[in-house]
C-alpha cells in the first residue's frame, strides 16, 4: 500500500531505481566472475568509484528534500556527511589494534605521536560497529536538532540560514583541523586495514561496500518519497512557497522543518558512513565550505524537487569531475562553474526538467496541470 | 502601578485560576449569543495611534461588514483578533471565557477563528485539492501529518466545501492557474475547511469582475447563521449587497454601528467620507 503510493507518479524515479538494481547486479558480477583479461570486466577501482558515486548521491537527495520541498538552502551538508563519515573512520581507527605503525595496542597511531596515555572519551565505545554505526546517524541528526531548534524557532530563513549553515560547516572544519580534537588533525583517519573482519582491500569487500551503497540509495530515496508524497510533503512544499500562510493554517512551521533538516542531516551522516571505507580516508577537508557549495550545484544541475534529479546530477557532475581532473586538471573549476551558469540560466529545473519539457512537447497538451517552477 | 493592575486581573472573579488549565480545552461559550468581546483596545506604532479605545462586539451566527476610510485600523483590529498583533491596553475574548491575547496565532486558529487575507494567498503549486486538504481542521502535529490519511468523510467535507465555492470542475488544477475571483474562493474554502466558529474577511471582492462579486456576495451570504462572519470592504454596492449590520471606524475606534441605512444617514459618517 505504502509501496504504490511512494512510487505511483514518479517515472523519473521508477527509472532512476531500475537501472540503479540494474547496474547493483551487473556491475559485481563483471567485476567478480569475468576475469581480468575480459574487456567485459569491470575493474575493482571502477566499483570503488561508482560506489562513491551512489553515497554522494544519497547525500544530493537529503539536500534535495530539504532545499527542494521545503525551500531551506543548506550550504553546510557536508558537515553532516562529515560527521558521519568520522564516525565511521573512528570504528575503521580502532580496528586498526596493534597493527598500526607504532603497534599500540589501543590508541590509534597519531594518539601515539601525540603522546597521549590513554584514549579520549569520546572514543570509547567506537571499535563496536553497530555503535559507531548509530553515532553515524545520531551525531548529525544530533547536530542538526540542536542548530535547526534554534535557527528554526527565531525565524531564520532564505539567505541569512545559508549563510549560517555555511559558517557551521566553516567553523566544524576549523576545528576538526586542530589535534587537540582528537580527530587526526589535518591529516585526518586514514590507513584503514579492515572492517567487520572483511579486508578493505580485496574485491569482495569493495564490492559488498558497494551495493550497501546501492542499497542506502535505493532505501533512502524511497523514505525521501514517502515523505514528499505524504501530507507532510505537502506541508513542506506549501511551507517552501507561503511561509506565513502555512503557519496560519496551524501547522508548526518550525516543527516540521525541524523534522526534516534532522532527517536530511541523518541520511547526509549515513552517506558519510558509506563513503569514508569506499575512498579510505576522512580528513577536515570534507567539511569545507566549498563542498557543501558544490553539493548543491549537483542538485541544481540535476533538477530540484524531483528527488531522482538529486541522484543525475549527483552521478554526472562527479564523473565530469573525474573525467575532468584527469584529462585537463586545471580546467575542472571552469567546467564546473561554466555548468552551473548553464543551468541557472537557460534550465532553471536542470536535467529532470529537460525530459519533463520533451515530454510535453511530444504530448499535445491535454491536461492544465502546471509544472512546478524552480524558485531561486 | 502595572504590577498592581496585573494582580487585579488575576483576581477578577469570572477568569480566576484561568491559567490553571490549558486554554485551548476550553469550550466556546456563546451562553449570551456574543461571539466576540473587544473593549478598550488600543494599540499604537511609534506613537501612532492606530486602534484607539475600541470596542467592537459580534454576535454568534451574525454577517457583520466593517467599513471605513483608509487607516481607519480595520486591519490591525483583523490582526489583534487572531494574535498577529498585541494591543497595549484592552481585552479581547472570544466567547465568554477565551482570552485572545494570551494564546498564539496557531492556537487562535486551531480554536477556530479563521482569517481570509486581503491579498490571496493559496498554495499556488497545489492543485485546488490539495489547498483545501491542508486547510482542513484536525491534528497538524509533525508525526501525524506524516502518516495521515484522507478518510470517506474527510473526502466527503472536501467536495462539500467544494460545492460551496463552486469550483467543484476544478479539483485537480493548480491553484496557481485559477482567475483572481476563483482565488478568492479558494480562500474562503480553505477558511471552511478549518470549521471556523468566527470568519475574518479582508476586502474580498478587490479586484473582481461584477459577476464574480454577486457570486462572492452568495457565497457570504450562505454563510450566515453557521459561521459568525465579519467582512472588511471598501465597496459600498457590494457591502450593501450583503450586510445587514455595518460598522464605520475611523482613527481607530468606532464611529457609529447599525444598518447600512441608518449608518450612510449619519452626518458623522457623511463628513468622514466626504470631507467638510
Amino acid at each position: 500500500m505504502g509501496l504504490v503510493r511512494v512510487t505511483r507518479d514518479d517515472k523519473g524515479g521508477q527509472a532512476m531505481l531500475a537501472i540503479l538494481m540494474i547496474v547493483a547486479v551487473v556491475v559485481p558480477l563483471l567485476n567478480l566472475a569475468v576475469p581480468a583479461s575480459s574487456p567485459w570486466h569491470v575493474s575493482t577501482y571502477t566499483v570503488t568509484l561508482l560506489g562513491k558515486y551512489l553515497t554522494y548521491a544519497l547525500l544530493a537527495v537529503a539536500v534535495d528534500l530539504v532545499w527542494g520541498y521545503l525551500g531551506i538552502l543548506s550550504l553546510g551538508h557536508a558537515a553532516f556527511f562529515g560527521l558521519g563519515g568520522y564516525a565511521m573512520g573512528m570504528y575503521l581507527m580502532r580496528q586498526i589494534g596493534d597493527r598500526g605503525v607504532y603497534g599500540h595496542p589501543v590508541l590509534p597511531d597519531f594518539m601515539v605521536f601525540l603522546n597521549w596515555q590513554e584514549l579520549p572519551w569520546f572514543w570509547h565505545g567506537f571499535d563496536l560497529f553497530w555503535f559507531a554505526a548509530l553515532m553515524a546517524i545520531l551525531v548529525p541528526g544530533a547536530l542538526a536538532f540542536v542548530f535547526g531548534y534554534l535557527a528554526f524557532r527565531s525565524r531564520v530563513t532564505g539567505v541569512y540560514l545559508s549563510i549560517m549553515t555555511q559558517a557551521l560547516t566553516y567553523a566544524l572544519m576549523l576545528a576538526f583541523f586542530r589535534n587537540e580534537m582528537g580527530f587526526g588533525g589535518n591529516n585526518g583517519l586514514t590507513d584503514f586495514k579492515d572492517m567487520l573482519g572483511f579486508d578493505l582491500t580485496s574485491d569482495a569487500t569493495r564490492v559488498g561496500l558497494f551495493l550497501a551503497s546501492a542499497l542506502a540509495l535505493a532505501l533512502g530515496y524511497l523514505a525521501c518519497r514517502f515523505i514528499v508524497t505524504s501530507r507532510l510533503g505537502r506541508v513542506a512544499v506549501a511551507i517552501r512557497d507561503a511561509e506565513a500562510r502555512t503557519r496560519f493554517l496551524g501547522y508548526r512551521v518550525d516543527r516540521v522543518k525541524l523534522a526534516l533538516f534532522t532527517f536530511s542531516a541523518m541520511l547526509a551522516g549515513v552517506a558519510g558512513a558509506l563513503y569514508v571505507p569506499q575512498v579510505g580516508i576522512i580528513n577536515p577537508g570534507e567539511l569545507s565550505p566549498l563542498n557543501s557549495i558544490e553539493l548543491v550545484i549537483w542538485v541544481a544541475v540535476g533538477g530540484r524537487a524531483t528527488l531522482y534529479g538529486a541522484v543525475i546530477g549527483a552521478i554526472l557532475v562527479n564523473y565530469g569531475k573525474t573525467y575532468f581532473t584527469g584529462a585537463f586538471p586545471e580546467a575542472w573549476l571552469f567546467a564546473l562553474g561554466a555548468l552551473f551558469v548553464v543551468v541557472t540560466l537557460f534550465l532553471p529545473r536542470g536535467i529532470a526538467g529537460v525530459v519533463g519539457m520533451l515530454r510535453t512537447w511530444r504530448r499535445p497538451r491535454s491536461s492544465n496541470g502546471s509544472q512546478p517552477e524552480a524558485r531561486g | 502601578m502595572k504590577a498592581v493592575g496585573q494582580l487585579r486581573e488575576s483576581m477578577r472573579k469570572d477568569r480566576q485560576w484561568s491559567f490553571m488549565y490549558s486554554l485551548l480545552d476550553v469550550e466556546l461559550d456563546l451562553s449570551q449569543g456574543v461571539i466576540l468581546y473587544l473593549e478598550g483596545v488600543s494599540v499604537s506604532f511609534d506613537g501612532f495611534k492606530a486602534i484607539d479605545n475600541l470596542s467592537f462586539y459580534v454576535n454568534a451566527g451574525e454577517l457583520r461588514c466593517v467599513i471605513g476610510p483608509n487607516g481607519a485600523g480595520k486591519t490591525t483590529m483583523m490582526d489583534i483578533i487572531t494574535g498577529k498583533t498585541r494591543p497595549d491596553t484592552g481585552s479581547a475574548y472570544f466567547g465568554r471565557t477565551i482570552d485572545l491575547l494570551r494564546l498564539s496565532e496557531p492556537e487562535i486558529a486551531a480554536l477556530g477563528i479563521g482569517r481570509k487575507f486581503q491579498k490571496p494567498t493559496v498554495f499556488e503549486h497545489h492543485s485546488v485539492f490539495e489547498n483545501l486538504e491542508l486547510a482542513m481542521a484536525g491534528d497538524k502535529r509533525v508525526f501525524p501529518t506524516l502518516f495521515a490519511r484522507l478518510t470517506g468523510e474527510q473526502r466527503d467535507r472536501i467536495h462539500e466545501v467544494l460545492g460551496i465555492i463552486g469550483l467543484q470542475g476544478q479539483t485537480q488544477r493548480a491553484a496557481g492557474a485559477l482567475s483572481h475571483g476563483q482565488k478568492q474562493w479558494l480562500e474562503i474554502g480553505m477558511l471552511l475547511m478549518q470549521d471556523p466558529h468566527l470568519l475574518l474577511v479582508d476586502e474580498p471582492v478587490a479586484g473582481m469582475t461584477h459577476q464574480e462579486m454577486d457570486r462572492t456576495a452568495e457565497l457570504l451570504l450562505s454563510l450566515e447563521g453557521r459561521h459568525s462572519v465579519v467582512v472588511v470592504e471598501h465597496d459600498m454596492d457590494f457591502v450593501r449587497s450583503i450586510a445587514k449590520r455595518v460598522t464605520v471606524l475611523h482613527q481607530g475606534s468606532v464611529l457609529a454601528e447599525g444598518s447600512m441605512d441608518e449608518v450612510q444617514n449619519d452626518p458623522r459618517v457623511v463628513e468622514v467620507y466626504l470631507g467638510e
